[in-house]
């Protein structure tokens, strides 16, 4: 499914073994669509030789410094910022 | 006695037994892919000027002309790579380069936790630093006690945005103007914009004071 | 869920950020250089570059420097694809 900027959406908890861009610290984490970026190739499969097609849709996504990191020593409005791929985000009931 | 201490920046000639082994094999790697058609060293040798072209200066032109053309702000913010192309600066079609402008209101600071990423079209390669785990680890976890380790402090009243360069996008900060620079060229302006203030870890220099 | 070697984001690091720096060797504007002339034949693509650092053994990836990962990286993918055989760089150096 797509995403739209302002939209809340969580990002997978999956545990995926080989190349993916999405990082640990983020992986189940709720945050907010910022801007939707459009499609780029895949790197997932264009690490193993492939050419990365079909594009995937990339998002930039916030997220509250407070709520990823709770030990997080600065103001409460601080963000965190990360691009994160359409198939690796959910929608948040 | 004049003591010179150049431990960190060493620039005396290495000779082959004080190489990394790493240097050998990078040479060896060079022969065997040019001897097996794989690569050019015409090529590589370009490849290679091409690498040490690109420094700061090129977006701190960018970060100084934006300070003086509100419209060219705008352009860069929107679309960098042609704002970029405006001072004929190319910062090629992949990776994407994004500005994120520092306002009253909101500092950014840019990383890249899973490698390096870096927008090195418009600043040349990173500093050792930026490629680092303790910054790669600390900088999303922690991101105030980075810049206090890098001497800046930021007011609880601004707002830390971190930036995780986790995909094919590369984020260039434009710092805040510094105070006092109303009569300074665009080129003295460009002077003061330092390589780390366009990652965020540092504001830019302060003017030089008048004789 | 285990982190991979690379993943370090948000990781506890009490190491001070080293912030000197240094001028990029010959061998590491050479392995850049190398990589880069890799990606324009479309031999080796960046994602490739990347999932080969993120193969290095753990303690090896922590020790190396960030050019020794990238040369660790253009051997391994080479070898995998053919155009290097196993070995041939450790018997080329004698």
């Amino acid at each position: 499914m797509t995403f739209s900027p302002g939209q809340r959406v969580r990002v997978a908890a999956r545990d995926h073994q080989g190349h993916h861009r999405t990082p640990g610290y983020l992986k189940g984490r709720a945050g907010e669509v910022e801007r939707v970026h459009g499609a780029f190739t895949d790197p997932e499969t264009r690490a193993y030789g492939a050419d990365g097609l079909p594009r995937r849709t990339l998002y930039r996504v916030g997220f509250s410094q407070r709520e990823l990191f709770p030990e997080h020593e600065g103001a409460a409005g601080d963000r965190l910022y990360a691009d994160v791929f359409e198939h690796w985000l959910e929608e948040v009931a | 006695m004049s003591g010179h201490d150049d431990h960190d920046h060493d620039h005396a000639p290495v000779t082959e037994a004080e190489e990394p082994e790493a240097a050998r094999r990078a040479r060896v790697l060079e022969a065997l892919l040019a001897e097996k058609g794989v690569v050019d060293r015409g090529a590589v040798r370009r490849g290679i000027d091409s690498l040490v072209s690109r420094s700061p200066a090129d977006g701190a032109r960018l970060v100084a002309r934006a300070w003086v053309d509100p419209e060219f702000r705008e352009r860069l913010l929107a679309d960098a790579r042609a704002a970029a192309l405006e001072l004929g600066l190319d910062s090629g079609p992949s990776p994407v380069v994004v500005a994120l402008e520092n306002t009253e209101d909101v500092h950014h600071v840019v990383v890249c936790t899973l490698c390096s990423c870096y927008p090195r079209a418009l600043l040349g390669p990173p500093p050792d630093w930026y490629k680092s785990l303790p910054y790669r680890s600390r900088a999303v976890s922690d991101p105030r006690g980075v810049l206090e380790e890098f001497g800046l402090h930021v007011g609880d009243d601004v707002e830390v945005r971190v930036v995780d360069s986790t995909a094919d996008i590369r984020y260039l900060v434009v710092p805040r103007r510094p105070e006092d620079t109303e009569g300074l060229s665009e080129d003295e302006l460009a002077a003061l914009v330092t390589r780390d203030s366009m990652i965020g870890v540092a504001e830019p220099a302060a003017p030089p004071v008048p004789a | 869920m285990e982190h991979a070697v690379h993943d370090v984001g948000g990781r506890a690091n009490d190491d001070v950020i080293d912030r000197r720096e240094h001028e990029l060797a010959d061998w590491e504007l050479l392995t850049d250089a190398l990589v880069g002339a890799l990606g324009a034949r479309g031999v080796m693509n960046v994602d490739e570059l990347r999932r080969g650092i993120e193969s290095m053994p753990p303690d090896a990836y922590e020790r190396a420097s960030y050019y020794e990962r990238w040369l660790f990286s253009a051997e391994t993918i080479l070898v995998e694809k053919g155009i290097l055989a196993t070995g041939e760089v450790d018997r080329r150096l004698g």
